[in-house]
């Protein structure tokens, strides 16, 4: 039987964090080249998924970026809250990254 | 004197963080021209713009500006230091300056020191305001000069030409401190001073200015070497190594696009860039460009304050009381809404944060098939003064202790609590409500230069 292969199995960082007060940037960067190929051509990843994971509106998305360079995939979306002040549950948006770890890949 | 190259040290991603001399010493010995390091960000929040405090503690900020004022004085090494203290005020900058005197007085030491002022005259960003020269910068709302008013204190993120002004008038200066500054700048100002590739020296200064963060692991000292056609970026702990992979991924790092960077002034733009490895630790790099904008924006940055904050600590491990946790809470709501009628329900806010449930991820959080162990509960309360927020927090905290719900078994109480106070005062909440890009005519006049020898 084939064994199911997640992101988080082929990827060598899954990172969130603040671009400014207002913006979350998501970093995917695959542990080689030929994984990272495999992914961008497969397109599994795309903003559709995206915008189910993080509930928003496929037009919320701001930057959705293939980046050969780094072997990486870069996603920014709205911060649900402006950082640091009323309501905050993460003021650097370091652990928004979760809902990508398990994205079935093939 | 025509440089071929520019050598730069910098000893850490944020001054005051504390950095290793060993390798800094080490990075000395490598005969830096400059000692480059970023003192500002508004990572840790809005607070730091809104009541003026610093990111780190004074005590925190002599310590490191003591190792580098060593260096400066026995090598004659200039040292430039950006966004003073967090925020980058004006009195940020002038507590960094005092910083400095009582270190030289102490020690015997004589500089030239120039100081860049960035804060913004508010009737200044009103008129630009008016003219159609402020827009958003992302997703805040557009300004109005009601926000302008209420924001505690404006500071714009500078560009390089203050520093290149002070490099053309001053050969023989040997600190410059700086309020708010585009991050990179300290780092890249030498090398366009001299005419290095605009789109190098932003990129060399966007990695370094996070200290070694770009090596793997991630280190803190690194040194940087500036040439015509490429930079090459060598971390200065042994155990530290800049990769390709490392080094190109950085640059995505807290970035909203992974290859077109915006700053003051212009675009860098990495499409084009290419990251060799030229030995086991050293990454060489090529290929950045600078797009000059044909109108200079800056960056304004402020904040304000919209009220005061009081929070209880809870935990609860009953299961019958966690699995009906969504109806104690709203029976907490209720009760705290009544017992408060006289003020309007607009006027304060509670929040219940709820760790084992979706404390971390919020709206975010995507499992949900599951009943967790223990909860952490820990009620925000916003309220316009913080007599308020404390009353109101305490009387939530009363209710959740003794609220009944379906199966009650416990009577004695809901939660348990860790610490006294039961309630906790955080005083002022503040917020980002300026963050603008503003036309300017001329980078160098809106940052006032003062020039002082010690």
């Amino acid at each position: 039987m084939k064994k199911n292969v997640l992101l988080k199995d082929v990827a060598k960082v899954i990172r969130s964090k603040n671009a400014g007060p207002f913006e979350i940037t998501l970093d995917i960067i695959l542990k080689n080249k030929s994984e990272y190929q495999k992914l961008k051509s497969s397109g599994v990843i795309n903003k559709e998924l995206i915008a189910d994971l993080y509930h928003l509106p496929i037009d919320k998305i701001i930057h959705f970026v293939y980046f050969d360079a780094a072997n990486a995939i870069k996603i920014t979306i709205p911060r649900p809250r402006p950082q640091g002040s009323v309501g905050e549950i993460d003021m650097h948006a370091a652990q928004q990254h979760v809902p990508l770890m398990n994205i079935l890949i093939r | 004197m025509k440089k071929n190259e520019i050598r730069i040290l910098t000893p850490t991603a944020m001054l005051g963080y504390g950095f290793p001399e060993k390798w800094f010493n080490k990075g000395l010995e490598m005969e830096p021209d400059v000692i480059a390091v970023d003192s500002g960000s508004t990572d840790s929040g809005p607070h730091k713009l809104g009541l003026g405090d610093m990111t780190c503690s004074r005590d925190a900020y002599y310590r490191d500006i003591s190792k580098l004022l060593k260096a400066v004085y026995d090598q004659k090494i200039p040292l430039f230091i950006s966004s003073a203290a967090g925020a980058g005020t004006n009195e940020q900058v002038d507590t960094f300056l005092h910083i400095i005197k009582e270190i030289s007085k102490k020690n015997d030491y004589h500089f030239n020191i120039a100081a860049i002022y960035s804060e913004i005259d508010k009737d200044f960003v009103k008129n630009k305001l008016q003219n159609n020269k402020i827009k958003p910068c992302g997703l805040v709302d557009e300004l109005t000069e009601e926000e302008i008013d209420l924001a505690t204190t404006i500071v714009a993120q500078m560009g390089v030409e203050p520093y290149i002004k002070i490099l053309e008038e001053k050969k023989d200066i040997d600190i410059i401190i700086s309020g708010r500054t585009y991050d990179p700048v300290p780092i890249a100002a030498m090398g366009i001073k001299n005419n290095f590739n605009p789109g190098l020296c932003w990129h060399l200064g966007k990695i370094m200015e996070c200290g070694a963060l770009c090596a793997e692991p991630a280190g803190k000292v690194i040194f940087g070497i500036l040439k015509k056609d490429h930079f090459k970026l060598i971390p200065l702990n042994p155990d530290n190594k800049c990769t390709e992979s490392s080094v190109a991924a950085h640059t995505l790092y807290e970035k909203s696009h992974p290859y077109i960077l915006r700053g003051p002034g212009g675009v860098t733009d990495l499409t084009e860039t290419t990251f060799n490895q030229l030995d086991e630790r050293t990454v060489k790099v090529k290929g950045s460009k600078f797009i000059p904008d044909k109108k200079y924006n800056i960056k304004l940055e402020g904040a304000k304050k919209v009220g005061f904050r009081s929070i209880f600590i809870a935990g609860m491990r009953d299961p019958i009381a966690i699995k009906n946790i969504d109806e104690i809470i709203n029976h907490v709501k209720k009760d705290v809404e009544e017992n408060f009628n006289d003020i309007p329900k607009a006027d304060y806010k509670m929040i219940f944060h709820l760790y084992g449930k979706n404390g971390v991820m919020g709206e975010h959080e995507f499992q949900k098939d599951f009943i967790p162990l223990e909860l952490g509960i820990i009620l925000e309360v916003l309220a316009p003064e913080q007599e308020l927020s404390e009353a109101i927090c305490s009387r939530a905290r009363t209710e959740l202790l003794h609220a009944p719900y379906e199966g009650r078994i416990a009577t004695a109480g809901n939660i348990a609590l860790p610490f006294t106070p039961l309630e906790i005062n955080l005083g002022h909440v503040c917020s980002f409500n300026v963050y603008h890009l503003m036309e300017i005519d001329n980078p160098i006049s809106l940052f006032p230069i003062k020039y002082l020898e010690v």
